[in-house]
């Protein structure tokens, strides 16, 4: 009985971790990866954390989006919570069911990296970059989206 | 021609007698100006600041404010004595982030035991002259000939997780600097912070 039991338990366990990705810590060198690793696709890139309420109000548009235009784009979700909370985003990232592949930037001093990335943006989040390798055409919005927003912002892309 | 001449005179004092539209860089002149503090009292930059000041765009809210709390209490305690208080402002729609209304201010500045001037800018005119985007945000002004010139922006240093491990203090190495009559060597930097809450336009 407590044999079946714990089968069980594992069974659900196991199916549980084959549906939620699991966070990939990363340097700032596997951002520039992403940032610059030439793709067929439109990168968008977006900067969150589990923190902070206006990323996370947005972020069903990104999975919206990601979903509607899977054959043409492609969405990272930078998070930049503190390495040590890892366990917190990948629990955030099992209970909304998030589909994005996510990273968490393990950096800490925003100094170094934040203007490789784009030098005009000031730090705050969400931010997010959007990439066309095929033209080297940059978008880079300092805000949170509104609904729509990143469709538009990719359709001004893909021209 | 003497029309012509006179008219880009004309407009060229307009402009010069216009506060700046744009926001402030590095060098620039700023503007006085007055907000009201947790306390009570209503600071107004030209009499508070001595030498100087530590403006730092802050809240009760976000994760980097707290990780900075006691920086920020500390920065006060070493360098208001030199003549640089820091003066912590909160721009943060309450509306928006209810956290962050003024009585929400009081309690935490009283909670946290607060010496720093407290002060909201009610209608982010401050932060919007300042080109503040996040928190915390810092920005020092230096008075010369009666003026206040903006010297230094960004972080405070470059470990918002562990002040222990923080080894580039760029805010107190600006101001060292400043004090001893000299530039900041590193006068902009940037960090990781919560944008500034901003009413709907």
């Amino acid at each position: 009985m407590i044999k079946t039991f714990s089968t069980i338990f594992l069974l659900i366990l196991a199916s549980y971790s084959i549906h939620a990705q699991s966070v990939e810590v990363i340097k700032y060198a596997g951002l520039d990866n992403l940032i610059k690793t030439k793709s067929e696709k439109i990168e968008v890139i977006n900067f969150w954390a589990t923190w902070c309420g206006p990323c996370v109000k947005e972020l069903p548009y990104f999975e919206q989006t990601a979903k509607a235009l899977k054959d043409k784009i492609n969405v990272n979700l930078i998070s930049i919570d503190y390495v040590q909370d890892l366990e917190k985003v990948n629990k955030f990232v099992a209970r909304k069911e998030i589909i994005s592949k996510v990273y968490l930037l393990d950096e800490i001093d925003g100094n170094t990296w934040i203007d490789k990335v784009e030098p005009s943006w000031s730090g705050a989040i969400p931010a997010t970059l959007i990439i066309n390798h095929a033209t080297g055409e940059k978008a880079f919005v300092e805000h949170e989206l509104k609904e729509g927003e990143l469709e538009k912002l990719i359709e001004e892309i893909s021209k | 021609m003497k029309t012509k001449i006179l008219s880009v005179f004309a407009l060229a004092l307009f402009f010069a007698g216009t506060p700046a539209t744009g926001t402030y860089e590095l060098g620039d002149a700023v503007n006085d100006f007055t907000l009201k503090s947790v306390k009570g009292e209503s600071i107004t930059l030209s009499k508070y600041a001595d030498k100087g000041a530590i403006l730092i765009f802050d809240c009760n809210t976000c994760p980097y404010s707290k990780a900075y709390r006691d920086r920020i209490k500390g920065l006060d305690a070493k360098y208001a004595s030199k003549g640089y208080p820091v003066i912590a402002i909160n721009a943060n729609d309450p509306q928006k982030s209810p956290d962050d209304s003024f009585q929400a201010m009081k309690d935490y500045a009283k909670e946290h035991g607060y010496e720093h001037a407290y002060v909201q800018d009610a209608d982010q005119s401050v932060a919007k002259a300042f080109g503040a985007t996040n928190t915390p945000h810092v920005f020092v002004v230096k008075k010369e000939n009666g003026k206040f010139i903006l010297s230094y922006i960004g972080a405070i240093d470059n470990n918002s997780r562990d002040a222990s491990a923080a080894d580039k203090k760029y805010l107190e190495d600006a101001v060292d600097a400043l004090l001893s009559g000299k530039q900041p060597e590193t006068a902009k930097t940037k960090a990781i912070g919560c944008s500034i809450k901003w009413k709907e336009a």
